[in-house]
């Protein structure tokens, strides 16, 4: 049974707000579908704007979709509200991008991590409690002597395990990174990365894992599904994806990725600019992708931009071979 | 020609003046990309900022060495002739494009501003010039551009923006800090490619601060590897891929997740990069190092003191570990 099931969810930003200037609805995502097993990762990628964050916090019940509904562990909790949701809540637990700005400057390390077990472990007493959150800290790389400081004495890495443990003490099924790593450097990322793979073999945790660096997540997903303009354009299986992608945008975001060496670059060779032919549009009809596509020709301006049973949304997909 | 002459610079942390810089040394020419890398708290942006002067109000100070452009210091020139400079012939292009940008003024306005500090030219003029400019940087509705304000156009739009300003006055160098640390996959591809045809076209010497190797390999000639304020390595951009020597250099590369094999575990570097205040007194990078040794931590590393041609390593055991460091190695 999927830990979390996402079926057929939409959701529209009404202007107002950022929007009320230009006078447009915003549909950020649109008839997105997933699912999740317990132990596996899936990777959400795309470019910004495309919809990735708020397919999580849907997911999450963080945010009400317009239509569709959401299933977590097998149970529809789309309509749930107030307690009931509360109570259940413990299930899906997020992990933020930018380690500093997520954590409480006020509130001492153990509180901030402590904090999920007054909903969900209330029986608990404060030395319960402690313990507890030691032993989480302890869990993800953090000695827990340090449970009494505040975040500003901890660096970014030692700030995202602190994030991981908030999220884990509550002994969720899944967890919702939403761009776990970007902020960090290479060296720390790396054991961030480790950390996670630990924790998923150790706990068989569900991730549903964003990001749009395709470097990090062939390291660390099973499946991938890429996002453009509000849709899923292309999901599979890591290799899959990695090795025929059939969606002219999942071949950009490859291409875009960097190089290993100098001897591979083809930037300079060629000068060209691939891509880079109309900036940055989104189609308003047809395929939203149809602006930048080197393949677009007339049908797309009509297509449906619906996912085949294949797994991609594309009338002139890339021969199979790379 | 930019060089940088030992340069020194302190910072005031909690009452305290430490150093923050130590003796660091690179050359910029026309025409070529200089990558410099380390991680965050290296010592990148100071270095790269004291080029314009540009800490000087939050407290750096230089405590010894000197910078020159085509050989005379930038520390002797007086405020007027400083502004001249500062996009005249030497650029800087910043991480946060809105920072950089101001939200009140359109960027028609604040790009005739730079325009006309630094050309002798009339409002039309500068309004021409500022259509070509943004034209040259991709941009093919630039009447309209002009129009907006930085709000309403996205990131990689804005740093588009902020590079045809650095080109306003037709400079000689771009200092470039993280130029697309801040934008997705997609979009950096077309800002690194864009800077380099623009590199390439004006024969540029551009120094690119970052922490990314994959972009080192895409856009540098030269690189400078620094650690803990210090420089650690530098060399061709080839060797320093096929041979990276120093330690640092290596533990460095071999993080990347690209390199690794999916499903195994990632090379980490243990421990953190030492605040300014807390160097050791031996090798900087000792603590961490994998191949340290006694001697390590007895007295200070020498910048060359390993050297084969223009690669230079700040380690003392790179030559007992050749085989290991050899042509095999990460890439
Ligand atoms: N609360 C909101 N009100 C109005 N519009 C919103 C809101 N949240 C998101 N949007 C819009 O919805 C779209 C999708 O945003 P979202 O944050 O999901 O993208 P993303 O893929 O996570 O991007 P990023 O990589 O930049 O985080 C964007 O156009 C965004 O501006
Ligand atoms: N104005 C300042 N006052 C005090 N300390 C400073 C100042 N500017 C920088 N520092 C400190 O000096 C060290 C080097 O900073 P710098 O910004 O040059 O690092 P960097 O290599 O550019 O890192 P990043 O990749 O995070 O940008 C850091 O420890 C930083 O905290
Ligand atoms: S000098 Fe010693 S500690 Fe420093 S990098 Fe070389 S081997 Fe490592
Ligand atoms: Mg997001
Ligand atoms: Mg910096």
């Amino acid at each position: 049974m999927s830990v979390l099931v996402v079926k057929n969810v939409s959701k529209t930003f009404t202007a107002g707000g950022m929007f009320r200037a230009i006078g447009k609805n915003k549909r950020a995502v649109d008839h997105v579908s997933f699912c999740l097993d317990a132990g596996e990762t899936l990777a959400i990628v795309g470019e910004s704007g495309s919809g990735k964050s708020t397919t999580a916090r849907l997911a999450m019940r963080l945010l009400q979709a317009d239509s569709g509904c959401i299933e977590w562990n097998g149970i529809d909790i789309t309509a749930l509200g107030g307690k009931t949701l509360r109570q259940r809540r413990n299930h899906i637990q997020m992990v933020f991008q930018d380690p500093f700005a997520s954590l409480n400057p006020r509130m001492k390390i153990w509180e901030t991590v402590a904090e999920g077990l007054r909903v969900h472990r209330s029986d608990m007493s404060k030395k319960q409690r402690r313990n507890l959150v030691a032993e989480t800290l302890h869990l993800c790389g953090l000695d827990a002597a340090g449970m009494d400081r505040y975040p500003h004495q901890f660096s970014g890495g030692q700030r995202q395990r602190i994030g991981i443990a908030r999220a884990l003490i509550v002994e969720p099924a899944v967890l919702v990174l939403d761009e776990p790593v970007s902020a960090l450097d290479v060296s720390v990322q790396a054991q961030i990365l480790n950390l996670l793979k630990e924790l998923q073999e150790a706990k068989g945790l569900a991730y549903l894992f964003i990001s749009h660096d395709l470097s990090v997540v062939s390291h660390i997903a099973n499946r991938i599904a890429v996002m453009f303009d509000g849709r899923i354009v292309e999901q599979g299986s890591a290799a899959e994806v990695f090795e025929h992608p059939h969606h002219p945008y999942t071949r950009a975001l490859l291409d875009a990725r960097p190089i290993l060496h100098p001897s591979q670059r083809q930037i300079r060779k060629s000068g060209d600019n691939h891509g880079d032919k109309t900036g940055e549009g989104i189609a308003a009809t047809g395929c939203a992708y149809q602006l930048r596509c080197p393949y677009a020709s007339t049908d797309c301006a009509t297509f449906d931009g619906q996912l085949n049973s294949l797994g991609f949304a594309c009338l002139h997909p890339l021969p199979e071979t790379k | 020609m930019l060089e940088i002459h030992h340069l020194s610079l302190s910072v005031s942390i909690e009452g305290r003046r430490v150093e923050a810089v130590s003796s660091v040394s690179l050359q910029l020419e026309a025409g070529r990309v200089l990558g410099l890398v380390g991680e965050s708290g290296c010592g990148k942006s100071l270095t790269a900022q004291a080029i314009l002067r540009l800490g000087e109000h939050q407290g750096v100070e230089k405590s010894g060495g000197d910078i020159l452009l085509d050989g005379s210091s930038l520390f002797g020139v007086d405020d007027e002739l400083l502004r001249r400079i500062r996009g005249g012939r030497i650029s800087m292009v910043f991480q946060e494009p809105m920072t950089a940008l101001n939200p009140v003024f359109s960027i028609g306005s604040q790009i005739t501003e730079v325009i006309r500090l630094h050309l002798d030219m009339d409002k039309q003029q500068a309004n021409a010039r500022a259509i070509q400019l943004l034209r040259d940087v991709g941009m093919q509705d630039a009447e309209q551009i002009l129009k907006q304000y930085p709000d309403s156009l996205s990131g990689g739009m804005r740093q588009r923006v902020l590079i045809a300003m650095a080109m306003a006055a037709d400079p000689d160098y771009i200092i470039a800090d993280e130029p697309t640390t801040a934008l997705d996959v997609s979009v950096q591809k077309r800002i690194i490619t864009l800077l380099l045809n623009l590199q390439k076209k004006r024969n540029l010497g551009l120094l690119l601060v970052t922490h990314d190797f994959g972009l080192v390999a895409e856009m540098c000639d030269d690189v400078v590897v620094m650690y803990a304020g210090q420089v650690v390595e530098a060399g061709k951009v080839a060797d320093i891929f096929d041979y990276p020597a120093h330690p640092y250099t290596r533990a460095l590369m071999g993080c990347r997740p690209e390199i690794s094999t999916a499903g195994e575990s990632l090379t980490v570097i243990s421990g953190q990069v030492p605040s300014p205040g807390y160097w050791p007194q031996g090798c900087h990078f000792a603590e961490r190092c994998s191949l340290a040794r006694h001697d390590c931590m007895e007295k200070p590393v020498t910048a060359a003191c390993w050297q084969q041609g223009e690669h230079i390593a700040r380690c003392l055991h790179v030559d007992e570990h050749v085989d290991e460091l050899g042509r095999d190695s990460p890439a």
